[in-house]
């Protein structure tokens, strides 16, 4: 039944949706550098930012997306819409951004704004023709939270990859992300020092030809 | 086997915690709404939940969406702290058919889930075959 689904579906985009843009969401949590990400895609391919970036956690509060994103590996082009995403937690506590020596009044509504944000990312799930999870390489796979974001696209059939981002700091470990996702590709990457980008674009394509 | 393992994952720092167990039979009946409600009641009102079985993953994001519009809105609450053990073991094609089928007619209820006010819980940290809840 699957494979006639997907069968279906192939023959679907070839025929109809050959020229579209596929919508490619970065979801992960907090800090993991999907903005890091998006924004070396986007200087790659544009020459522009799509978000700021900082080591303070929900940074990005909102849902920004870049589109008619180009990408071009090899002799093939692709066309994104490339959909950044707030960093989805279970907790959010505005006393932790005081300790970042920022106003109770402005932690506050930082807190809020990212309680938004977390809303607004899981909302757009629904709207993703393929996911790029980015998850720090240096922290422990095992969280619930990458658990339920992994769990909700493979209900709602949309292809994943998965970013072992900053590669280049020493306490990185892919092979522990990819012990916790066996059945995913995985790919080690720094998005800040542009480390292995090849591979991420050659397994970009892999992921948009099974949107 | 896992219910005994509980007592040991749960490290009982602070005086007063209280850990209110939920069968799976407690939620089997009630819509996906009316189970997270019924979870972050008993958040709210400062206990641990261990419940037997997991909730699926558009509830587990529906309970983190949920938890989000409580933080702005409720004086206090920060989140929550959530985690679900599971058996790891290696299974065979038939053990998994078996699975399948009990899971199919009895919902997922070989593993657990804690969830706990952040207020409380300071963190979780989960490897495949251990789950530690750290108190604040």
């Amino acid at each position: 039944m699957k494979i006639l689904r997907d069968f279906t579906k192939r023959m679907f985009n070839l025929f109809f949706r050959r020229n579209r843009e596929i919508s490619l969401g970065f979801y992960g949590p907090p800090n993991a550098g999907k903005t890091s990400l998006a924004n070396r895609i986007c200087k790659d391919w544009t020459g522009e930012d799509i978000g700021k970036v900082s080591k303070m956690a929900h940074e990005t509060r909102n849902v920004q997306f870049k589109e008619e994103v180009e990408i071009k590996y090899k002799d093939k082009s692709l066309k994104f819409k490339l959909v950044d995403t707030p960093g989805i937690a279970t907790k959010v506590d505005y006393e932790d951004f005081m300790k970042s020596k920022m106003k109770k009044k402005q932690a506050q509504k930082r807190a809020k704004e990212a309680t938004q944000g977390i809303v607004e990312a899981i909302r757009w799930l629904d709207d993703m023709d393929a996911v790029i999870i980015v998850l720090d390489s240096t922290e422990n796979p095992y969280s619930q939270v990458n658990l339920t974001i992994i769990g909700n696209l493979v209900a709602r059939d949309i292809p994943v990859l998965i970013v072992a981002n900053k590669i280049d700091l020493k306490k990185s470990d892919i092979k522990k992300i990819e012990a916790a996702f066996p059945e995913y590709e995985v790919v080690g990457i720094s998005a800040k020092q542009g480390k292995n980008m090849d591979e991420f674009y050659e397994s970009v394509f892999k992921l948009a030809k099974k949107a | 086997m896992y219910y005994r393992e509980v007592s040991k994952i749960v490290k009982r720092k602070k005086e007063g915690l209280t850990l209110q167990f939920i069968p799976f039979s407690e939620i089997s009946n009630l819509s996906s709404v009316e189970r997270i409600k019924k979870l972050l009641k008993i958040i709210l009102d400062n206990k641990v939940v261990v419940l037997q079985g997991r909730l699926k993953p558009e509830e587990e994001s529906r309970l983190i969406e949920d938890t989000m519009i409580m933080i702005g809105n409720i004086k206090g609450f920060k989140g929550v702290e959530l985690a679900v053990v599971e058996d790891n073991e290696e299974k065979t094609f038939f053990q998994k058919m078996r699975f399948g089928l009990a899971k199919a007619i009895a919902g997922q209820q070989n593993s657990i889930t804690i969830i706990g006010p952040a207020s409380i819980v300071k963190e979780m940290k989960r490897d495949p075959k251990r789950l530690e809840v750290m108190m604040r």
